[in-house]
């Protein structure tokens, strides 16, 4: 390293000005103090609580406001999901705030649908365009022929205007895409979901089971938290995963499971509880129903019976069921989140909550629990207009206890012709469906017989490229929102609400939904001046203090029991009123009363599993443009096991390296972009991981465009489960080829 | 020494503890001292380390969030022509940008490439975010950390929580080879 004189200079002149306005200190020979060191001021003029979208867990964070910028965003001490705690993104807001890819104008498609080429408009133009296109559909096919694609927080404007206007067909991904089976499978069990926050006593947990769930790579800050604690408090951890995560590389017991067997191990484990009297009788007595039947079922399902299928050795089930079983009942076996993996995913989910009440943990102080939330009065207006019209997606085919509208459910009624009646135009909020539908191929396809597609959004996405008007919504930290109350142990009300002024000419949601219902001839449902008078409204009505909660960002209240040991009572809303082992529900529709395993296919010859997950930093393709996240996380990988490596065709010479960029193929000839290898000792043979939410093609993401893979582009087969509708999506196969030799 | 009293005042030892049982890689220490300490685009005060070893299925990883020692035996004190690099109250190391040339001779005598030339062209890098803990506040990072990993404070004060953490837990430093003394203390992932 050499250093110019000139250079030189200058440093030192900007000492002396430093010093010199500093203190006046003084100088010695050579024009500087002493020493003089400088930190960044990024401490706030203003501090001002809301709470994060980064992803949809919705913690509470203080953003720091200096000279009308925002400096920094830290959590919330007062706010029971962030406890002055944040993961990665919650930090990164400012990343997404001061993205200059931003939609920055209202956008009217010119040229053919896809084609990416739009004219900038006024509001009142793109406005008129959308009231223009929403009535035209409910003139000639009703209301119920527009849908809604929602996620997020911001959505609820939305939902609120589709309700308004008559459609029933609202959808969010994270339903048919994600929670849907692991909903239907407690409540089928227990008579009712886990939601979101999950309602679950991780913290207090002496042994957490998780299959398949990557906790400290899938973020959820609060998640992490409680399960960081009972690490700290010396809870065993068990885990079922291919790939050595994260989560797995603390674990007690680590099971590398054969993917798609876990239906299998989780009867093994049955199994051993039943025979070796494990399981917690007299809540078995006390709760549940169907017993007898289960154990009938699961009396063939030993370990040795599993080891072939699963890959796990039966001592290793044997010892680490009695470790849950000695734990019992703060013995959580882990409901996970993303839930759609093989088509058998409500059924798996069965399994794991049968397991659950076999260990007594439903009700019980380190298991499931009971929160309750904080009463939250509606804004005053109109009651929707009662409508009897069937949603969509009920029409293709018939999935009898999905319970939430399925988003590929909505597609599909968009392409086929059986559907009970077609949809005519879609809005678009917050999600992309490109990358959050499984098969793009057949998303473009349902997109291009719309009359009418409106997308709502923040950055130019895929979905927004195919849009007919692009109405570009301002970020979480330029607006007020709607008012959020969930059922937590802790019950609590949280509050959104605007740090910087709207950027460019982006608009918040509530501003946005009213306008159009304004124009839809709904005024009367858009009563409120401002986002923020619709908060107090409710706040008032609800009896509560405003201004603390403006002042903290959140208002508590009383905690309820939550479980036995806090003297809750249990109850189940089942048809039997009892925990439903075996269920008879299912057995009347013509499904396994208790879960079967069925192999799954295996992987043909040379081939891969392709298996997919998160990164912390990252939440899918939202943020991957976010280039203060992509420090730490810019570009996903392909993990693979070094010892298949070496024997992947066209590699023999030249074993494949860790950065060394490959493409994959899957089962129907479908490319990959390229990605960068990590060969690993951490991952089963028979499979390969990627991170989702990589390889964007929409080129207004300048950051993002072309970094990575996309998963869900070889994501063209999915697995349907027949009893929710969710679309599995861990059943595509792809070979290894050089990036070179594919180009 | 003391002004007012004229007693001699017990030197405090800043430090901190990492604990690779909590710590899931997540990164948001980094990004939380980025922002706090507007550390410029591709450059670092701390970092995440995660080491896998062994063979499937019989594997080890440990997850570390790194940064400088803040060593008590500085080698880039000792290296600095200028006496930019400099220990300051508490044993922390800290860099005077102007006088910094950045020559980088301390970059290179880093055992632990916690060092690097800020744009402005003088040399950076983490300060324990001295401007907060003069406040009473922790370490940006060890304030964000969401699993708890982190814990910063006067290793020399038994009764302090990071003295009381080193007592109750088995630790160990890294590069102790180097002679710098490093500060920063990697807990065993068991107890004693």
């Amino acid at each position: 390293m050499s250093v110019s004189r000139r250079q030189f200079l200058k440093i030192s002149a900007g000492g002396t000005a430093a010093a010199t306005l500093g203190s006046g200190a003084v100088s010695n020979w050579w024009g500087i103090d002493s020493g003089h060191v400088a930190h960044a001021d990024t401490d706030g003029d203003q501090v001002i609580p809301t709470f994060c979208e980064l992803c949809f867990w919705k913690c509470g964070v203080l953003a720091h406001k200096k000279n009308g910028r925002v400096t920094k965003i830290v959590g919330n001490p007062k706010h029971p999901l962030s406890r002055g705690r944040l993961c990665p993104r919650g930090t990164g807001g400012t990343g997404l705030l001061y993205d200059p890819d931003r939609l920055k104008q209202p956008l009217i498609r010119q040229g053919s649908r896809g084609s990416d080429r739009f004219v900038t408009a006024s509001w009142d133009a793109a406005l008129d365009r959308v009231a223009e296109g929403m009535l035209a559909i409910r003139k000639k096919h009703g209301p119920e022929a527009m849908a809604l694609f929602t996620h997020g927080f911001g959505g609820s404007w939305f939902k609120h205007l589709f309700k308004s206007y008559g459609s029933p067909n609202i959808a969010a991904p994270s339903y048919a895409q994600c929670r849907g089976p692991r909903e239907v499978g407690y409540s089928l069990t227990f008579g009712q979901g886990v939601g979101s926050p999950e309602a679950i006593d991780t913290e207090n947990a002496r042994c957490i089971t998780l299959i398949g769930n990557h906790l400290g790579e899938n973020m959820h800050n609060t998640t992490v938290q409680d399960l960081a604690r009972a690490i700290e408090r010396g809870a065993d951890l068990i885990v079922v995963d291919p790939r050595f995560s994260v989560a797995a590389s603390k674990a007690k017991y680590w099971l590398p499971i054969k993917p798609g067997t876990d239906i299998a191990l989780l009867l093994a484990w049955i199994n051993v509880l039943i025979e070796e009297e494990r399981y917690d009788k007299s809540y078995v007595d006390k709760h549940t129903k169907g017993f007898a039947e289960l154990k009938a079922h699961v009396a063939d399902k030993t370990p040795d019976w599993a080891y072939p299928l699963t890959g796990i050795e039966p001592e290793l089930i044997r010892r680490s069921a009695r470790a849950m079983a000695a734990a019992r009942p703060a013995s959580l076996i882990h409901p996970g989140r993303h839930a759609t993996w093989y088509g058998d995913d409500t059924q798996r989910v069965r399994a794991m909550a049968i397991l659950s009440a076999l260990l007594g943990s439903w009700g019980r102080r380190g298991g499931f629990i009971l929160p309750s939330n904080m009463s939250l009065p509606p804004y005053p207006g109109p009651k929707y207009a009662h409508t009897d019209t069937a949603r969509a997606d009920r029409g293709a085919s018939s999935y009898p206890l999905a319970d939430e509208t399925l988003a590929s459910g909505l597609c599909d009624a968009t392409i086929t012709p059986q559907a009970a009646y077609d949809l005519h135009g879609w809005m678009v909020y917050g999600t992309n469906l490109i990358q959050s539908l499984p098969d793009a191929r057949r998303t473009i396809k349902a997109i291009q017989k719309l009359d009418f597609l409106v997308v709502v959004e923040v950055l130019p996405v895929e979905i927004a490229g195919w849009a007919d008007v692009v109405l570009p919504e301002c970020t979480y930290l330029e607006r007020d929102d709607d008012l959020w109350n969930p059922y937590y142990k802790q019950p609590f009300i949280a509050m959104r609400q605007e740090v910087v002024r709207p950027m460019y000419a982006s608009k918040p949601g509530w501003w946005i939904a009213r306008e159009l219902g304004k124009r839809l001839g709904l005024a009367d449902f858009f009563a409120y001046p401002s986002a923020a008078e619709y908060s107090k409204k409710r706040i008032e009505l609800g009896g509560y203090d405003y201004d603390k909660l403006r002042r903290d960002g959140v208002l508590l209240g009383k905690t309820t029991p939550v479980c036995e040991e806090e003297g809750l009572g249990l109850s189940f809303d089942t048809e039997s009123k009892k925990i439903e082992l075996y269920s008879e529900p299912l057995k009347k529709l013509g499904f396994h009363p208790i879960p079967e395993f069925v192999p799954p296919q295996e992987p043909p010859f040379g081939m891969f599993r392709l298996l997919f997950g998160r990164t912390p930093a990252h939440t899918f393709g939202r943020t991957t443009n976010n280039r203060f996240l992509s420090e730490v996380y810019a570009e996903n990988e392909l993990w693979i096991n070094a010892d298949a490596a070496r024997r992947i065709p066209g590699f023999e010479d030249e074993p494949l390296k860790t950065g060394q960029r490959v493409v994959l193929v899957n089962q129907d000839g479908v490319k990959s972009q390229p990605i960068r290898a990590r060969v690993t000792q951490a991952i089963r043979g028979d499979c390969v991981y990627m991170v989702h939410g990589y390889g964007h093609t929409a080129k207004g993401l300048r950051f993002a465009h072309g970094r990575g893979a996309a998963d869900n582009r070889m994501v063209t087969r999915f697995k349907v489960d027949p009893i929710m509708g969710g679309t599995g999506m861990n059943v595509n196969f792809v070979r290894v080829e050089k990036a070179e030799a594919a180009a | 020494m003391s002004a007012k009293t004229g007693k001699r005042r017990r030197q405090k030892r800043y430090a901190m503890a990492m604990d690779p049982r909590q710590c899931v890689g997540c990164a948001a220490c980094v990004l939380a001292c980025k922002a706090e300490n507007e550390v410029p685009e591709g450059a670092f005060r701390d970092w995440i380390v995660d080491e896998i070893r062994g063979r499937y299925p019989n594997l080890q990883r440990e997850f570390r969030s790194e940064r400088c020692h803040h060593c008590s035996n500085p080698p880039c004190v000792a290296a600095c022509p200028t006496g930019a690099s400099h220990v300051a109250e508490g044993g922390t190391v800290l860099v005077a940008q102007n006088k910094c040339t950045g020559c980088k001779a301390c970059v290179v005598a880093c055992p632990y490439g916690a060092r690097y030339v800020h744009p402005k062209g003088y040399v950076d890098k983490c300060t324990f975010c001295a401007h907060r803990t003069a406040r009473g506040q922790d370490p940006a990072c060890v304030e964000i950390c969401p699993t708890n990993a982190l814990t910063f404070g006067d290793a020399d004060d038994p009764q302090g929580s990071l003295g009381r953490l080193l007592a109750s837990r088995a630790h160990r430093k890294l590069k102790e080879e180097a002679g710098c003394r490093p500060n920063l203390y990697i807990l065993a992932k068991g107890g004693q």
